[in-house]
């Protein structure tokens, strides 16, 4: 998977329903969690499988690859720092483990964008103040 | 006796205003509940259930209202589901009323989104310590992309074209054009939408709804009271509710939360699609109108394009929608789904002069609150003059 690269968008925040997530992808890995009852994988993540409703989960490292599913190339934002980074490109991108996930595209003109294309996962982060090691999952064309 | 004809709309009222940085939310309620007993032929001392949601009422705002307008209802409901809620209001009242619970229920709207300058549709993604916003927030999500995304995946799906979309966008400010109250009343082509600047791909400025200030009031009693009252009773014939969300990363974008709430609304109605004479349809965007449609089952998914290209959806066309311009012409103040039922009763009651459809007895209202590609909430009506 990619380095880092620098994040200037507003940063997550995790409780600890949604570490797993987010630190995996400090470590520059897509954390997904599957039910060891029933077999479901989930995301967004949650305390519990939904469909056994107990806390039979597992977090593993999926593939970090997946394919545009859908996407909107954003012309207008209002808000700071969105409005000076126009345009950009909202996505889901369906997992090879099945979910599909709320990002954007990165590292692609967004003329080039489209629905199937091949995307792998690059990850970026930013100087926090509170000693989080997180990062924010986006994708890249593969 | 069923829930189906049992209960009516007495009394509706759509605030006049499109702009009004003079005024409170509580106080544009408050005109307007004024307005729809006015219409009913009621006071405010018959009214003994109280419905609102709006831009800025918190989890408790339902109280304040009350405290506002010095009332003490038995039966108090201020669900906040987007801008269906009234459209879901009318059902809850409804069914209160069948059970007994209350007899006669206000339902409230009011905003002043325009004058408030809310920037409604792409004014979010700002920064949020919330766990739970941290899936959209730092990616830059819009109202508008939410919906963007399902209009490029019908795209991609089906062929549905760009033209296709910015029918719905004229046939609308068409309709406006004959509603004095409207906001956006000069007519636009195809090309103008198209060559509107681009907002989220593929939905153009003129593919979005206005934004203005306003607000409107319903009065809902039973069939046997709504009787006696001055106005025809217009009658609950069927209703149905839902929501679409992520389904854990598994959500089909084409089938919105109107495929459920269709389909129970249609079914506690016993009427078919054939039957509907108009519709009012939520149109915060084009692709709404269009994927709403869809879902509610008046063609199948996939032909939404052909469907509202030859006219159909036109005053005059076999399935008038949004007679009153809806919220890409008329007015949209943050929360659009009082509106629905407001125009649908007028219409129903043959009020609506120039905008009139001839002979209307049966209305479809379906109203989608939220963001359309992520989660969502839908809240269906079929009205009737009869049982």
């Amino acid at each position: 998977m990619s380095e880092t690269s620098e994040f200037t968008h507003p940063l997550p925040y995790a409780s600890w329903e949604t570490r797993g997530w987010w630190e995996g992808a400090g470590r520059g890995e897509i954390v997904l969690q599957r039910c060891t009852a029933c077999g479901l994988v989930q995301h967004k993540p949650r305390a519990l499988c939904v469909r056994c409703l107990t806390d039979t989960i597992e977090h593993f490292v999926a593939s970090g690859r997946g394919t545009i599913h859908t996407f909107t190339v954003t012309h207008q934002n209002m808000v700071p720092p969105f409005s000076g980074q126009l345009p950009y490109v909202l996505a889901y991108v369906e997992l090879e483990e099945g979910p599909r996930v709320f990002t954007n595209i990165v590292g692609a003109d967004p003329a080039s964008v489209h629905i199937g294309q091949a995307v792998v996962a690059d990850f970026a982060s930013g100087p926090r103040d509170d000693g989080e090691a997180i990062a924010v999952p986006r994708f890249r064309p593969a | 006796m069923t829930l189906s004809g049992s209960v009516a709309i007495a009394g509706v009222y759509e605030h006049p205003t499109r702009w009004a940085p003079e005024k409170t939310e509580f106080q544009i309620m408050a005109e307007s509940a004024k307005g729809a007993l006015d219409d009913a032929g009621l006071a405010i001392g018959d009214v003994d259930a109280l419905f609102a949601a709006s831009m800025t009422m918190s989890g408790m705002g339902i109280v304040d209202l009350a405290e506002y307008l010095d009332l003490k209802p038995t039966y108090l409901d201020g669900t906040n589901i987007g801008g269906s809620s009234f459209v879901a209001h009318v059902a809850h009242a409804a069914a209160a009323i069948h059970a007994g619970m209350c007899e006669v229920a206000l339902v409230l709207y009011g905003s002043t989104a325009a004058s408030n300058a809310m920037a409604i549709g792409t004014g979010m993604g700002g920064e949020r310590r919330d766990p739970a916003a941290s899936f959209s927030a730092p990616y830059g999500m819009t109202t508008v992309g939410s919906y963007a995304l399902v209009a490029q995946l019908h795209q991609q799906r089906f062929g549905t074209t760009s033209e296709q979309l910015a029918e719905i966008a004229v046939t609308m400010r068409d309709h406006a054009s004959l509603n004095p109250a409207a906001k956006m009343r000069t007519p636009i082509t195809v090309d103008d939408v198209l060559a509107s600047r681009m907002i989220s791909e593929p939905l153009h400025l003129l593919d979005c709804c206005i934004i203005s200030d306003g607000g409107g009031a319903v009065v809902v009693t039973s069939a046997e009271r709504a009787r006696d009252l001055p106005k025809a009773p217009v009658l609950l014939l069927g209703c149905g509710e839902s929501v679409a969300h992520q389904e854990v990363g598994r959500q089909d974008l084409l089938t919105t939360a109107a495929r459920q709430s269709g389909t129970r609304a249609f079914g506690m109605a016993g009427v078919s699609h054939d039957d509907i004479d108009l519709c009012m349809i939520y149109d915060s965007f084009t692709i709404t109108v269009l994927a709403t449609l869809e879902n509610l089952g008046f063609c199948k998914v996939g032909d939404g394009g052909s469907f509202v290209s030859d006219g159909r959806i036109r005053l005059g066309g076999a399935l008038p929608v949004n007679p009153d311009g809806g919220g890409l012409s008329s007015n949209h103040p943050g929360m659009r789904g009082i509106f629905l039922v407001i125009e649908a009763v007028k219409q129903l009651r043959g009020e609506c002069d120039a905008r009139q459809v001839d002979g209307a007895r049966l209305a479809c209202v379906h109203g989608t609150g939220g963001t359309l590609g992520v989660a969502h909430s839908g809240a269906t009506l079929i009205l009737g003059t009869e049982a």
